[in-house]
């Protein structure tokens, strides 16, 4: 259980925490200025991680509840 | 020329009230299956129902109207909606739980039946209603500018929020909440074809690819791609999206379809994959920012035409027809639940507890006829609102976000907080945002003594701010009263 508290904040210091490094235009990344990108990049990390937190909480094994 | 715009706009209206009635076929419609579908929606109903309330027509409109005016600072839309989803896999599941089991209708029913106090449950409706009305007025507004629009001119808006109003009344009251599910499956398939391809397409058209087009801009207007130094700053940023994640999940409308879902963990699944649907809004973006050297000198509240005007410079009058089409059902999805949301309200939460002897049958019934009154206040709204509106829509998710501390507190195994507390917090919160909104203050204005940083937060945290310390306050007080009343007493 505990783990995946932890994986929840993840996200939010991923794009909040970072912004004050992270607020560039260069480099250009997949043709995004760099802040936009970072952005782009965390929306799909933050797919994954919540995919991550349903995989190891165990409530998602039993039936529907 | 005009007509096959127009007809093509005429075809998804009919296509979506025919979804409306047939979605109701055979089902007997009570309450239940009115508002909340007889809990019976699976994942991929619910998933659609509520991003149909993410996809407004404020982010098809205003994400790249925003893009266009503001810049990068337009991406907190995204990011406060992809960090929702995060709360989602917590909230959701138990708010979802606690409404099966206590049978609940309407986001007001939740905290009558936590705080065990029916004129809590009166204030909370009241303040849903008072923040649903501007959110239905964007809708319909949107529903003027993409309809006038696309019939390049033919209708006026005032004319296309006439018919936008009194269609979506007839639809609300027929089909209720499964007709804005069903609609909702048409309405995505459409804005993800039509907004991924407008996004690849024009930048790519007009400059090239993404990368000399934010190039070009950033030649143009140095500056415009980063967060500013001061105003719509990193702390701006980082504030407001706290402050929307937090009330994102506050609103009524998004209770009911929280209701809707016949498991708790159709929401766990769903957050997985929200997030990288959200990522559509980035297509959206994408057209604001080609608009921006393509089609220039849109202002104030003219930003919002950017989408719809390089498009009518690029394309055939068929294929802005395909882009109003997707425009009206982004309108009438959440607007149909909005209404819905704001009638079930009125009726079960404010008028049944003056009136307990009222039955379920003829709640329902009034639920169904205050769907046009809620109506025409919103029309009212559209048509003599002017620059008030943006105004109205960010004082409507301050309110919202009022009820977080209430719904925090609920959910806790002992909660010390009691109805007096919450009914406190709640009530001097929205007086703060009426003030702060009302004297357009900001945390600037108000401390001009902090550094720049601090200035540029958000204001809506010092309304939350002081309803936390009053509802804690004010439940101690009352809770310490009557513990010594009660001794005494003895």
């Amino acid at each position: 259980m505990k783990i995946i508290y932890i994986l929840s904040i993840v996200p939010f210091i991923g794009i909040l925490g970072f912004l004050p490094l992270v607020n560039r235009v260069e480099p250009f990344v997949l043709g995004m200025p760099f802040n936009i990108f970072w952005m782009a990049m965390w929306t799909v990390l933050t797919s994954v991680i919540l995919g991550i937190m349903y995989k190891l909480d165990p409530r998602n094994q039993e039936g529907d509840e | 020329m005009m007509n096959s715009a127009l007809l093509i706009i005429l075809v998804f209206w009919i296509l979506a009230i025919f979804l409306g009635i047939m979605s109701v076929k055979g089902k007997d419609m009570n309450l239940e299956q009115w508002t909340v579908g007889g809990r019976g929606f699976g994942s991929m109903l619910v998933f659609l129902l509520m991003a149909g309330e993410i996809y407004t027509t404020f982010s098809f409109l205003g994400g790249s109207g925003w893009a266009y005016g503001k810049g990068a600072p337009a991406l907190y839309v995204l990011i406060y909606i992809s960090l929702s989803y995060v709360l989602s896999y917590w909230l959701l599941p138990v708010i979802w739980k606690y409404a099966k089991e206590n049978n609940l209708m309407s986001q007001s029913d939740f905290f009558v039946s936590k705080y065990k106090s029916p004129y809590l449950g009166v204030l909370v409706a009241l303040v849903g209603v008072i923040a649903i009305i501007p959110v239905i007025v964007v809708q319909l507004k949107g529903l003027g500018i993409i309809v006038s629009e696309a019939s390049y001119g033919v209708i006026s808006m005032p004319i296309a929020i006439w018919m936008g109003a009194i269609s979506l009344t007839i639809y609300v009251m027929i089909s209720g909440i499964r007709g804005s599910a069903w609609t909702a499956v048409i309405k995505d398939i459409m804005m993800v074809v039509v907004i991924g391809f407008l996004g690849i397409y024009l930048p790519l058209h007009y400059y090239g690819g993404l990368q000399p087009m934010f190039e070009a801009i950033h030649t143009a207007k140095p500056g415009f791609l980063k967060l500013p130094e001061q105003g719509l700053s990193v702390s701006w940023f980082i504030s407001t999206v706290i402050l929307l994640v937090l009330g994102f999940y506050m609103w009524p409308q998004v209770f009911s379809s929280v209701y809707t879902a016949k498991s708790g963990k159709v929401f766990r699944r769903n957050a997985i994959i929200s997030p990288l649907y959200t990522l559509m809004l980035l297509f959206v973006f994408f057209v604001g920012f080609a608009a921006i050297l393509k089609v220039p000198g849109l202002e104030g509240g003219d930003v919002d035409l950017a989408l719809l005007r390089i498009s009518i410079e690029t394309f055939n009058p068929w294929f802005i027809g395909l882009i109003g089409g997707a425009g009206l059902l982004t309108a009438l999805v959440p607007g149909s639940m909005l209404l819905m949301s704001g009638a079930t309200l009125l009726a079960k939460n404010v008028y049944k507890p003056f009136v307990p002897s009222a039955t379920e049958h003829s709640i329902g019934q009034l639920a169904k006829y205050l769907v046009p009154v809620i109506a025409l206040i919103s029309v009212y709204f559209t048509l003599n609102g002017g620059d008030t509106l943006a105004t109205l829509i960010l004082m409507g998710y301050s309110l919202m976000t009022q009820l977080f501390p209430a719904l925090l507190f609920s959910f806790m195994r002992n909660n010390f907080v009691n109805k007096y507390g919450a009914t406190a917090g709640i009530i001097c919160g929205i007086a703060t945002v009426a003030y702060i909104t009302i004297s357009e203050s900001t945390i600037g204005t108000l401390f001009p003594s902090l550094p720049q940083a601090a200035k540029d937060l958000n204001v809506g945290i010092i309304a939350l701010l002081i309803n936390f310390l009053v509802t804690i306050i004010v439940s101690l007080i009352v809770r310490k009263f009557t513990t010594s009343y009660k001794l005494a007493a003895k």
